[in-house]
């Protein structure tokens, strides 16, 4: 049996009524209804956080931190995501969100924009081996390299072999406060302030690399009140803003392109968007890109669901808070790249979740009975019976999920069949 | 070795709007069964070459998927119009598409020598107003 995987995305489950808004909308097929209440497949689930977004009842639910978990730790270091800067209609400078983090509890405030530097610094030296095959894939957005574990395998080898800008910034954080303080650096704890439950999950599941070196993650949504209203009290001090203007636009789509490859590369956001351009890289189609920077949510991270703030606004904010330099570069030196482990340690594996069986002629038979009962299915893909589609039910009723007359229009059929026999039996002469 | 699956994908000249399904119903059906990411690889690109082809070139046809144990095939059939010279239309950068495909970005004459290269034993067969046979085999081993 695989192991229980951790999950940031959970049900609520007596929020549930067993609507068919989510089982529609996840992109690996990982939900059922059963029994007039969702179910999450474990194997297939990404985190993405789609059914959170639709759940009109807000039955789906990310787990996060709560703040209090801060105070395990000596010290503690928030680690704002670009996207919290995003969030505050009337934000002048990124500095105040800084200075609010320290008010709310933090000891110090360090920016994942500024690990987002030294990442692009990485992907541009690693965009230099031509034996990397095209286009190479950012590794940023989690839910995206857990899409393709699950359902592009053949693409794992594209990915970026370098850690996302939280894993960094979170190494530097703890180094420099260890240093500067003269403390160790076990007693530090960083949190990621998360626009996203698959952030969550990388954190408490990393892929590439054994362990995080983020301590916690506390949704944007869980403090976005304590902020606003420490935010119209905090100091301005530009001299604290540390990452550049690319760095922070990492926060929306298309931002890690514009700072790693601006020539031939292709920013898609949304995970259908990002789908369809993978079946095409996929295919060989895409000739000539080289760089490939896909977002689950719409708009990048600025869109991700534990934000506050619509994704057109919050990229508009952080448009313009991005444009204090005319001509902006990374801000990271040399000794930087060698100083930190930036890049995994580990093969990032394909997820077999979609597999119909380990072994090949076993797949192919229940391929074929797949076929022949997805042949007899109405095509509606109503999801009554609880699976998202016509085909994914007759892949579950082939992998003894369901059963046949689950599907209303074969039960309706069945029952037809036994009223026309009733009715031929009562007839009957002695 | 018997054949234990079979799937066929009518595809229609002409018809960009639906370019491209067969072959994304194709790498669904390889990545269920648990096909190497390697075999993979080589069925997508190839794949979708020869759906293109039926779109731009032929008067319609017919794909085919088979899968035994040793090996995936692809079969490509088509009703017309066929192929006058083969050993031409297998040179790279000979190409035969019209305007309309090439707007769209095709016609580059990279298609029958991609299929040759990813494909492990390719086979093109060709009469001028019958239909031309294209059959691509992957071995899986």
């Amino acid at each position: 049996m695989p192991q229980k995987r951790f999950h940031s995305v959970r049900l609520e489950a007596d929020k549930c009524r067993g609507c068919t808004s989510c089982l529609k909308r996840c992109p690996t097929e990982a939900i059922r209804v059963w029994d007039s209440r969702a179910h999450i497949i474990d194997e297939r689930c990404i985190d993405c956080g789609e059914c959170i977004r639709v759940c009109d009842y807000h039955a789906k639910v990310a787990v996060t931190d709560p703040l209090e978990t801060i105070q395990k730790y000596k010290y503690k270091i928030a680690l704002p995501a670009p996207s919290l800067y995003g969030q505050f209609k009337d934000l002048r400078n990124i500095s105040q969100v800084l200075n609010a983090l320290k008010a709310i509890g933090f000891d110090d405030a360090f920016e994942v924009a500024r690990g987002a530097d030294v990442v692009s610094r990485a992907i541009r030296e690693r965009l230099k081996n031509p034996d990397i095959p095209r286009p190479v894939i950012s590794s940023a957005c989690p839910a995206i390299v857990r899409l393709i574990q699950v359902r592009f395998p053949d693409l794992i080898d594209h990915i970026v072999d370098v850690r996302q800008p939280m894993e960094v910034a979170a190494m530097i954080a703890k180094r420099e406060f260890a240093r500067k303080n003269n403390v160790e650096e076990k007693e530090i704890g960083c949190f990621f302030i998360t626009p996203c439950p698959a952030k969550v999950t990388a954190i408490r599941n990393p892929i590439g690399h054994p362990t995080s070196a983020v301590d916690g993650a506390i949704s944007v949504l869980e403090i976005y009140g304590l902020l606003s209203s420490e935010l119209r009290n905090a100091p301005v001090d530009i001299s604290i803003e540390t990452a550049s203007d690319l760095g922070v636009g990492w926060a929306r789509s298309g931002g890690e392109c514009n700072a790693v490859c601006p020539e031939n590369s292709m920013s898609v956001d949304g995970i259908e968007n990002c789908i369809q351009v993978l079946e095409e890289i996929e295919d060989n189609r895409l000739k000539g890109l080289d760089f490939f920077e896909g977002a689950a949510c719409a708009g990048g991270c600025v869109g991700g669901p534990l934000n506050f703030e619509n994704n057109f606004v919050a990229k508009a904010s952080i448009k313009r808070l991005a444009s204090r330099d005319p001509d902006p570069d990374l801000n990271v030196s040399s000794s930087m790249m060698t100083k930190y482990n930036l890049y995994d340690s580990d093969q990032i594996r394909p997820n077999s979740a979609m597999k119909l069986d380990e072994d090949l002629i076993e797949a192919m038979r229940k391929m074929d009975a797949i076929e022949k009962l997805y042949a007899e299915l109405p095509g509606f893909d109503c999801g009554s019976c609880g699976s998202p589609t016509c085909r994914t039910f007759a892949e579950d009723v082939v992998q003894g999920n369901a059963t046949r007359l689950d599907c209303i229009h074969k039960m309706r059929e069945q029952l037809r069949i036994m009223a026309q026999q009733m009715v031929d039996l009562a007839q009957m002469k002695r | 070795m018997a054949i234990l699956l079979e799937k066929s994908f009518p595809v229609e000249a002409g018809a960009y709007s639906t370019a491209g399904e067969a072959s994304t119903t194709i790498k669904r059906t390889l990545k269920q069964l648990g096909i190497s990411t390697e075999v993979l690889r080589h069925v997508s690109v190839a794949c979708y070459e020869v759906e293109l082809n039926l779109v731009i070139h032929s008067l319609g046809g017919t794909l085919t998927l088979l899968v035994d144990p040793e090996k995936v095939t692809l079969i490509s059939k088509d009703v017309g119009p066929g192929i006058p010279d083969i050993e031409k239309a297998m040179t790279e950068g000979f190409s035969t598409a019209n305007e309309e495909a090439r707007t769209l970005g095709f016609g580059a004459g990279m298609g029958l020598p991609n299929m040759k290269r990813n494909a492990t034993e390719f086979d093109i067969q060709s009469e001028v107003g019958v239909g031309t046979t294209i059959t691509m085999s992957f071995a899986l081993a």
